[in-house]
């Protein structure tokens, strides 16, 4: 489906990553936005709170980031794609209701702009340190989508990918910028509303008394969703439920439930997989990034081609759920993996793991803060090809 | 305190029936999931009762009301109710009922939930939801304590009382839920107890129609916990405990109604008032400034 034109502002703008991303949510159709002031995200909400009421939106801002999570969920679940904003602090607080989210399957974007942490860290001052927490912050098992953008342009153009993930997989999914993309002013296209491609909310259809919220069939599909209101009468709950969403409480509705979580996740991981591959074919070692420092590596990447060093890239844009495979084959044919991010070791671990001793993982870490020398990059590309 | 017995010898004559008698409100039921989970002589049943036929009398389409529920026995009464319902999580089930609303402005939708629930983790959510008039009606079932995690003393237990974590007595202010409902900015207050059902129908049926923010507090036996510990008998004889010692008192201050322990419960209609809710209040203030620039949120088709 075509993006609506009400909410497509086309043109080139000047913008940053924040506002671009606000931007990138009017396009993919959210009309729904709960959230709480937090640096570096608090211009995402602006800018959705100046631009809703022009293109037929409900932006509200809760008490804070715990009910933002429950109001986008209970929004989603009246119709509308939702999304909610924030900063580390606030995704901490968002933890609980993201699980609810996750148990019913609820589609919904939150955005975590990463400053650094712990606790209140550097509100101003990047980070990529949240990428674990992203996956897994919320107790209990399942997986979710997690997309790191590089760019102001790519903050538009992966907010849409995010929502399309979202609905198609009924998941919430984590748009995790960093401040620097957040607060990087370039230049974003905006094309026009019929070259963007959307998917909407896919709404049941057939007989209400056949309706069932879930499908743990194992068969792949995704259950349609339906929007209270409508005379279906269904039963919605966070605790452990079968496929009409009653609860269920015993180790088999567990294992039916959450393995359903898991698999359509885990098992779908190449359909969802984004990612930029740069001279791998004859790559001797291979630098693998994501967000703002896949712009870093840039630099240093050039300058060991410069000195003659066989040096690939692969950039995620997909950091969740993790291309284990595509790692696993890369690792028999590469010397070393070399990992720089913006924290002490989070990404590079999952290389490490599916790298499996048949490559060599060099970590680049940064506590944060600011961005990597690309020297320090390009020391440890040195040491890989060794 | 008078402990109701049973005669030694009924005159009633229960007569035989060939057929499973039938819930009378069976289609408001899922009658699938019972048995239910609450106890003998628990005072939530009877609260779910009075919604149900208070949802009757309101005259609104039951396809258009949701309703969600926290965690806790009392969160529990979503799970029962044949009607777009949701069990969300614990102290959350205001914001969660914020965004439904909002979601779906065709919706008038309900919490039921506990006083832990609402009052305790669920706080913060309920006093904005009050100050922004957010067209939702909590019925906050108190009793006492947090049943489901085995009795434990919370905001609205009451001096004195013996909980789990108060084994010498709770000690602490409890809240008093009208006052707090009300000067936060509720348009309409009242409270029943577990006794009252024909009060309580009709309040729900009030509230349910109500523009805003409407709040019921319905006091309940927890007999298993809160009435074990204290002493207090069972649910019977709390509800004759209600009937010897609760006053209505409507249009009472909201100030002056504080609960003390097995004390006179006053309860009654507090606050009926008229005042332009969250949704109809921002469409009017935005078109105003906005002009036609502005494009009101209407859902999804
Ligand atoms: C975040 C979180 N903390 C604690 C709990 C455990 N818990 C479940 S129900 C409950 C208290 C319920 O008390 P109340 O709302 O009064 O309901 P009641 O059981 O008394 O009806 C608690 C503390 C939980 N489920 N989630
Ligand atoms: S523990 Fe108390 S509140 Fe819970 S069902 Fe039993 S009697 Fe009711
Ligand atoms: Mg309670």
């Amino acid at each position: 489906m075509k993006a609506d034109p009400i909410g497509v502002a086309t043109g080139n703008h000047f913008i940053d990553g924040d506002h671009a991303c606000g931007e990138g949510a009017i396009a993919a159709g959210c009309r729904f936005l709960a959230g709480y002031p937090i640096t570096p995200s608090t211009e995402v909400a602006e800018r959705i709170a100046e631009r809703f009421p022009k293109v037929g939106g409900m932006f509200i801002q809760m008490e804070d980031e715990i009910a933002s999570m429950a109001a986008i969920i209970g929004a989603a679940w009246g119709g509308p794609k939702v999304m909610t904003v924030t900063s580390g602090p606030g995704f901490s607080l968002m933890m609980e209701n993201i699980g609810l989210a996750v148990m019913l399957e609820t589609p919904c974007v939150v955005v975590n702009v990463q400053r650094g942490g712990p606790s209140t860290g550097l509100p101003p001052l990047t980070a990529q340190a949240d990428m674990m927490q992203a996956r897994w912050g919320s107790h209990g098992d399942y997986e979710i989508i997690a997309l790191c953008p590089n760019s102001p342009q790519e903050c538009f153009d992966l907010t849409i990918t995010a929502f399309n993930l979202a609905e198609t997989w009924r998941v919430p999914v984590m748009f995790m910028m960093d401040e620097c993309v957040g607060h990087m002013t370039e230049k974003v296209v905006i094309p026009e509303a019929d070259q963007i491609e959307i998917v909407p909310r896919n709404f049941y259809k057939g007989k209400k008394e056949d309706y069932r919220p879930f499908n743990f069939s194992g068969s792949g599909e995704i259950a349609p969703m339906i929007k209270a209101g409508e005379g279906y009468n269904i039963h919605i709950t966070g605790l452990t439920h079968d496929e009409r969403g009653y609860p269920a409480l015993d180790a088999e509705a567990q294992d039916k439930n959450v393995r359903h979580l898991v698999d359509k996740i885990l098992k779908n991981e190449e359909k969802i997989r984004l990612l930029e591959e740069d001279q791998i074919d004859d790559a001797e070692v291979i630098v693998i990034s994501y967000g703002i420092t896949s712009r870093v590596s840039q630099k240093a990447v050039q300058d060991a081609r410069a000195a003659g060093i066989k040096v690939g890239t692969i950039r995620l844009i997909v950091v969740w759920p993790f291309p284990e495979k595509l790692i696993r084959k890369l690792a028999s044919k590469v010397k070393a993996f070399i990992v720089p991010e913006i924290n002490l070791g989070q990404i590079s671990l999952e290389v490490e793991r599916y790298a499996a001793g048949k490559a060599i993982t060099i970590h680049v870490p940064h506590a944060g803060g600011w961005v990597h020398d690309p020297n320090d990059i390009l020391k440890a590309i040195k040491k890989g090809v060794k | 305190m008078n402990k109701i017995t049973a005669p030694a010898t009924s005159t009633l004559k229960v007569p035989e029936s060939p057929e499973p008698l039938e819930h009378p409100m069976k289609d408001y039921l899922r009658t699938e999931r019972f048995p239910h989970i609450w106890c003998s002589t628990c005072g939530i049943g009877t609260v779910l009762t009075a919604f149900i036929a208070g949802l009757q009398k309101s005259g609104l389409d039951r396809d258009k009301v949701a309703v969600v529920s926290g965690i806790g026995c009392s969160g529990r009464a979503a799970g029962y109710l044949r009607l777009d319902s949701f069990h969300s999580t614990h102290g959350r089930a205001i914001p969660f009922a914020t965004g439904l609303a909002l979601g779906n402005p065709e919706l008038k939708v309900a919490i039921i939930s506990g006083d832990g629930d609402i009052a305790a983790i669920g706080g913060n959510h309920f006093i904005h939801a009050a100050r922004r008039n957010m067209n939702l009606t909590v019925i906050c079932i108190n009793n006492f304590n947090y049943a489901m995690t085995g009795g434990q003393a919370g905001p609205t237990t009451p001096q004195e009382a013996n909980a789990s974590t108060a084994p010498y007595g709770a000690y602490e202010y409890p809240f008093n839920l009208p006052y707090l409902a009300e000067s936060c900015g509720a348009v309409y207050v009242a409270r029943w107890t577990s006794l009252h059902v024909r009060r309580a129908t009709k309040a729900i049926a009030e509230a349910l129609v109500k523009p805003g923010f409407s709040f019921i507090e319905v006091i309940a036996p927890c007999p298993t916990l809160y009435a074990r510990r204290n002493r207090l008998g069972t649910g019977l004889d709390l509800m004759r405990f209600y009937h010897d010692t609760a006053k209505i008192q409507h249009g009472a201050n909201t100030k002056d109604i504080d609960i003390e322990y097995q004390k006179e419960i006053i309860v009654g209609k507090f606050v009926d008032k008229d005042k332009t809710d969250f949704f109809t209040n921002r469409n009017s203030f935005l078109q105003n400034k906005l002009g036609d620039k502005y494009i009101p949120y209407k859902g999804t088709k």
